[in-house]
């Protein structure tokens, strides 16, 4: 066997996924907040399943580099498997209500993908807003089991582990709850995106074409990521109808794919910690700033997009990046 | 019984629509050859290499690889057989590092890029072969910067890196020097110089000089037919492929 | 006989919304098919277009026709200044950036018409002589949707013209078929996107003003239809005219007969072809094959 090779390139691919100290702070923090503001657990259950949806969101799109409009299909497809399952006294455990979430969401993202995927950039974009709108519309046509436009509300949910309720009005072990979800499927995703398939998902996103010429399924791989996608994307659908106690036509609008779409963005795209970020600053706006002003603060939130767009291609993570690496490069 | 030549097309035939892009192709590359195709645009060389790559399906005709016919085998599979290209206009992964480039082509030849379950750091064995192709290419001082950060020409040689990596028996480089500033040209140069013999090496190319400084045999084509083959010296010598190509050509 | 009234009367109906569909996205699929962008801010021009005629209508004086007029420019003007000092920027820039940017544009729209004139719908009054009934002979129907169908007829016709006669529709021809070469062939590029863009906002104007009758003139306008529009250009085929056209009715056509017929689930029946429509023919159903 040969000597390994000693090259700096070759030692920092080899140690990328190594974690990194500052990687507890988001973790520290979200138990923080746990205790530092009991009275607003409802606010904080929301802003983590809002990391876990655009979490999904970054895995096609920061890494796969497909563009859509239609992740709130697998968190709506998500939400009313907890919902409907839940309302029609067929299952009430949590845990695995939300494995049967992510398996139901994982296949209407496999189905979906199987044929969406054949296509590219701007068919690909209306095909996955059609799809969000086939789905929000059956949604509502079934009336009979969704509730319709008014959807379902008090939904049973048994308690979690047998022991620990959901009150709505104490939302304790709702935020543990998330929490504890979201860090396993951020594991899952991390480990997902620095192994060899996920580097091959940014060699598809940076350019496809080569991705075939070195003889990659580069559809496959697509389509098993989309499928990987859509099912945290139902984890975090179902998670929301469980914390929530319901469900509405509203998980599965253009609103919410088009409102993750902006948080990722926001946070930067295809870096893990954007969710968070994205997620963060966007939740805590439209909490104060939306409730007051909601007029100015779409305003601000569309001149903070058409910015984003001109000159800060990767969001906030990529602009604190951009700033680093003159300094890097004078260094070495 | 003689042994197949390594690639073989017979009667290849291709049309979009009215117009037949090849027509005809008997073609044959031999093992360790040094081959150009040469013509004049349109003469249908890029249909050609898409042909043997499995882009594009003849109409009619067949592709053999070492007597095996791979006419319908997709692209995918061809590559694994172990036919390799390289494009005329840089298509590199330009968001990502050159080490990460080659890892992707590398990992992808030895099965190791469905893996999910553990980093791409930990197979070694792949960021190993990457690096030492690097160094091969002369090209381990630029492994971690990024693809958009390196000149053109350098650019050029990771074309070739990536291609490598793939490790094949069949070469196909297309136009392996264009847009390069003639100033760096000689870094691509040198390098095809020193690929390794027993690779297969089918350059398609405008510039007479690079086509008669490595072909030791050249084939030339004319509105999607091949029009002659033969050694430098004969095509050099051949009237005929004088007046329809090369004194089109000297301005290269 | 009252069968074939029905679908008489539902086929003008159809047709009349198919036009003003035709109007608004004409433009889009120009900018789409020429310029690449994916522009999802053109619903947001159709909003302040409709705005302009209604407030110049009720405020200004206006007559209909030219409060019509007046739209159309200073749409046109506005989305002409947008496209240089924006768009321009991010031609041939990833469909992200672009899908953010004409996102916050959308915003920025909505929540300026709200704050200047309030979130509340706009009633658009038509003058009197398009308000009543017109006798069709076999049937008696509303004045504005002939109307609508004659000056739609009108506007296709003309822009086919346009398209297919005028050295500028060759231009935007060639460009949309192979921008490199008609690069190359001295067609000021820039100045030509400028001015189809501008005409398409300008459209999108007309159309925004043409139909608040029945789509009615909100703020969410500009996002409330954005789905139709993409459909039609979808279907229709990016940069075509005619190909918009022929989507547009067809549209328009199923969607008020679905309504009718099977008021719950037409328009899921409709995002269904589309999607089965876009597996078949990416290029939509009169796009040319790309190649």
């Amino acid at each position: 066997m040969t000597e390994p090779v000693d090259h700096p390139a070759a030692r920092a691919l080899a140690e990328r996924h190594r974690l990194r100290i500052w990687e507890a702070i988001p973790w520290l923090l979200a138990l923080g907040f746990f205790f530092a503001f009991p009275k607003h657990l409802g606010f904080g259950t929301e802003l983590l399943v809002t990391v876990l949806f655009a979490i999904s969101l970054d895995l096609v799109l920061g890494y796969a580099g497909i563009v859509t409009l239609g992740q709130a299909a697998f968190f709506g497809a998500g939400a009313y498997t907890v919902g409907i399952l839940a309302k029609q006294g067929i299952w009430h455990e949590p845990i695995t209500g939300l494995l049967l979430a992510a398996l139901v969401a994982a296949a209407v993202g496999f189905g979906s993908g199987l044929v969406l995927l054949r296509t590219q950039g701007l068919t690909l974009l209306m095909l996955t807003l059609c799809t969000m709108a086939l789905l929000e519309e059956a949604a509502n046509l079934a009336h009979d089991y969704t509730g319709g436009f008014d959807g379902l509300d008090s939904l049973p949910i048994a308690p979690l582990f047998g022991r620990f309720e959901f009150n709505p009005l104490y939302p304790t072990t709702q935020y543990l709850y998330v929490l504890a979800v979201l860090f396993v499927c951020f594991v899952f995703v991390r480990m997902l995106v620095y192994s060899p398939f996920g580097q091959s998902l940014r060699g598809i996103r940076e350019n496809m074409l080569r991705m075939h010429a070195v003889g990659a399924p580069v559809r496959g791989r697509l389509v098993l990521c989309y499928t990987l996608s859509a099912a945290i994307a139902g984890v975090a659908g179902g998670i929301w109808a469980q914390a929530n106690a319901y469900v509405n036509l509203g998980t599965l609008g253009l609103d919410r794919a088009a409102t993750v779409l902006i948080i990722l963005v926001l946070g930067g795209h295809g870096r893990l910690y954007g969710a968070f970020i994205g997620a963060v600053a966007y939740i805590s706006l439209s909490h104060f700033l939306a409730r007051i002003y909601p007029t100015a603060w779409q305003l601000g939130l569309g001149l903070l997009l058409v910015v984003i767009a001109l000159f800060a291609r990767n969001g906030i993570l990529g602009i604190a990046a951009a700033l680093r690496r003159p300094a890097h490069r004078a260094a070495s | 019984m003689s042994t197949p030549p390594l690639l073989e097309t017979r009667a290849l035939y291709r049309n979009f629509g009215a117009l037949a892009a090849a027509r005809d192709i008997n073609f044959r590359l031999e093992a360790g050859a040094r081959h150009a195709l040469i013509g004049p645009n349109g003469a249908g060389k890029t249909t050609f290499v898409n042909l043997l790559t499995g882009v594009v399906r003849p109409t009619t005709g067949a592709v053999l690889l070492k007597g095996r016919d791979i006419t319908g085998v997709a692209q995918a599979e061809r590559v694994k057989l172990g036919i390799a290209r390289t494009f005329q206009i840089n298509r590199l992964f330009r968001r990502l590092s050159v080490l990460e480039n080659v890892y992707i082509a590398v990992a992808e030849r030895v099965g190791a890029a469905p893996s999910m379950f553990r980093p791409a750091g930990r197979r070694r064995d792949v960021v190993d072969e990457s690096m030492r192709l690097l160094e091969t290419l002369k090209l381990s001082g630029d492994a971690a910067r990024r693809i958009s950060e390196l000149p053109y020409g350098r650019q050029r040689l990771v074309e070739l890196a990536i291609a490598l990596g793939l490790k094949p028996e069949v070469l196909l480089l297309d136009e392996p020097a264009a847009g390069v500033p003639s100033a760096e040209s000689h870094i691509i140069l040198d390098a095809i110089d020193r690929l390794p013999r027993e690779i297969a090496v089918l350059i398609i190319d405008h510039d007479m000089d690079l086509v008669f400084r490595f072909a030791e045999r050249i084939t030339v084509m004319v509105s999607g037919a091949v029009f002659a083959t033969g050694s430098p010296r004969e095509i050099a010598a051949a009237a005929d492929v004088r007046a329809v190509y090369l004194g089109q050509a000297s301005r290269g | 006989m009252t069968f074939g009234v029905d679908v008489a009367s539902m086929l003008l109906g159809g047709v009349a919304a198919g036009m003003v569909l035709f109007i608004v996205s004409v433009g889009l699929s120009v900018t789409m098919g020429l310029m690449g962008f994916v522009n999802l801010a053109h619903g947001g021009f159709a909003m302040l277009g409709g705005y302009a005629i209604a407030l110049a209508m009720r405020h200004w004086g206006f007559g209909f026709v030219s409060a019509l007029v007046f739209g159309f420019v200073l749409t046109a003007a506005v989305s002409a200044v947008l496209e240089r000092v924006l768009y321009a920027r991010l031609y041939g820039a990833d469909e992200l950036d672009q899908v953010l940017f004409t996102i916050g544009l959308v915003f920025m729209m909505i929540a300026s018409v709200t704050l200047l004139v309030g979130p509340e719908n706009q009633p658009l009054a038509l003058p009197s002589f398009l308000r009543g009934q017109l006798d069709l002979g076999i049937l008696q129907y509303r004045a504005y949707s002939v109307v609508l169908i004659a000056v739609g007829v009108v506007i296709v016709a003309a822009l086919w013209l346009g398209f297919e006669r005028t050295r500028l529709g060759a231009q935007i021809r060639a460009a949309v078929d192979n921008r490199r070469m008609a690069e190359s062939l001295g067609i000021n590029i820039a100045r030509l996107f400028t001015i189809t863009f501008a005409f398409g906002s300008g459209m999108a104007a007309l159309g925004g003003g043409l139909g608040a009758e029945f789509l009615g003139l909100d703020p969410q306008y500009a996002l409330k239809y954005l789905v139709y529009f993409l459909i039609v250009v979808a279907v229709g085929g990016l940069g075509r005219v005619t190909g918009v056209f022929y989507a547009a009715l067809l549209i328009g056509v199923l969607d008020f007969a679905l309504k009718k017929y099977v008021p719950q689930g037409g328009t899921a029946f409709i995002y269904a072809l589309t999607i089965l429509l876009l597996l078949w023919r990416p290029q939509g159903l009169f796009g040319a094959r790309a190649t």
